[in-house]
């Protein structure tokens, strides 16, 4: 369970329920855009201690397998995770 | 617990926040750690703005938008609410920033702790009200500099002290409260376990740095708010039936002069601002060591 993506559509006035409510995790932007440097993970220096996924702000890495891997349409570059690695298996690269 | 034992959920997820946001982070963690049935009530502040934007909208479990002053009273009736509609298994969640609790939620937060109603109330602290672009809150420390603090020849930035928020909703003979840091998340984690397992009212007050805030780089969120422990100018401790305890005694303080100059907020202190705030910091941790359990 997590907010996922959906179509973006122009909504009107009869798409939008009565009250200032609406369903949750509806997502329509991603945020890749932010990014002018983004993390890469090493998997073989990955051990997927889980560090980075439980310091990510925006919760963007999750582990399969015992490797760490980052949704990079959500991930802002903030560079925490490459902080936290103790093994030094994330490198943060140019965005281009 | 750990990061093994928190939900692979997301909850939080998509926001707007600033790369490297403390206080996004500790939404996220709270949130895997209560679960889907979190009722979230978030008021004005940077985790509402950035949270809703219809039509994104970033939290995957239900959350609503409170007013500045009512969070702790919407979390009131919400948890009221639900019970009268038979729903048992649930948790009413609160997130307010600094200004939202210690300054204009207040009266609502200390209407709830009398009442004790069976809801969670989190404080991500970030020591001002940023999202309207960081003027001081009650919880800014000493000589912090904020647009209505500024600093100049006379005055050096924020010249009150920070607010014992953690104490004054204790002295309400709460449930159960804690202070923590997104620093040192597996504490955090634990504490936010042990709430949701207690009836009554809770309160955690976390410090959840904000790098546009304070001036520091984005990749620096997680050691600044270790550092903020390990100089001593935060504590982790709990307080619970009657009694206050201290969760981590550091056997030596790290510098608060290298805590302080990290960040472009402190940078203009002099050497008599800096004496005042490690003067003040060693006569918080007399009283603790004197009165708090260890
Ligand atoms: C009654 C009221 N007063 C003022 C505002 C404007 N306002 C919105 S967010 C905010 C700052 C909130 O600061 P804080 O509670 O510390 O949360 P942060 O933004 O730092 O996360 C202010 C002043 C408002 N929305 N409602
Ligand atoms: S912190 Fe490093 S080693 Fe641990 S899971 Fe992340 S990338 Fe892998
Ligand atoms: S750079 Fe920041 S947002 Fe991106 S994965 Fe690492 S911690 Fe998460
Ligand atoms: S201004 Fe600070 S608290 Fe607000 S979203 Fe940005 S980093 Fe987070
Ligand atoms: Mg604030």
């Amino acid at each position: 369970m997590k907010p996922y993506l959906r179509e973006k559509k122009n909504f009107g006035f009869s798409d939008i329920p009565g009250s200032t409510s609406f369903e949750a995790g509806y997502l329509v932007s991603v945020n890749s855009g932010w990014r002018s440097i983004k993390p890469v993970v090493n998997m073989e220096k990955c051990i997927g201690c889980m560090q980075c996924y439980l310091y990510c702000p925006d919760g963007a890495i999750s582990i399969e397998n015992k490797k760490a891997v980052i949704d990079y349409d959500f991930c802002k570059g903030c560079g925490i995770c490459q902080k936290i690695c103790k093994l030094n298996a994330i490198e943060m690269e140019a965005e281009r | 617990m750990t990061a093994k034992d928190l939900s692979k959920d997301e909850f939080f997820y998509g926001h707007k926040a600033c790369a490297g946001c403390g206080g996004s982070l500790a939404v996220r963690n709270a949130l895997k750690v209560i679960g889907k049935n979190a009722f979230a009530v978030l008021p004005a502040g940077c985790m509402s703005a950035v949270g809703f934007n219809f039509p994104q909208l970033c939290f995957a479990n239900n959350a609503i938008i409170s007013t500045f002053a009512g969070t702790a009273s919407m979390l009131t009736g919400i948890e009221a609410g639900l019970r009268a509609k038979g729903a048992t298994d649930f948790t009413a969640v609160g997130f307010a920033g600094d200004g939202g609790t210690a300054d204009i939620g207040i009266q609502a937060l200390s209407g709830a702790i009398d009442r004790n109603d069976n809801i969670l109330y989190i404080c991500y602290d970030n020591e001002a009200y940023m999202n309207t672009g960081i003027q001081k809150s009650g919880l800014t420390p000493f000589g912090a500099k904020t647009t209505t603090t500024p600093s100049g020849k006379n005055i050096h930035g924020n010249i009150r002290p920070k607010k014992n928020m953690f104490e004054i909703v204790s002295a309400h003979d709460i449930a159960y409260s804690a202070t923590a840091s997104i620093g040192y998340m597996e504490d955090f984690l634990n504490k936010v376990k042990k709430a949701c397992e207690i009836r009554g009212t809770k309160y955690i007050h976390v410090i959840a740095p904000c790098p546009t805030g304070w001036g520091i780089p984005v990749s620096n969120t997680v050691e600044i708010a270790r550092e903020i422990v390990d100089c001593g100018l935060w504590y982790l401790a709990e307080y619970e039936n009657g009694e206050f305890t201290l969760n981590h005694d550091p056997k030596e303080f790290t510098g608060v002069v290298e805590y302080l100059k990290k960040q472009s907020r402190f940078r203009h202190l002099t050497d008599d601002d800096i004496q005042i705030i490690i003067q003040s910091r060693d006569a918080k941790w007399e009283k603790i060591r004197r009165d708090w359990r260890r």
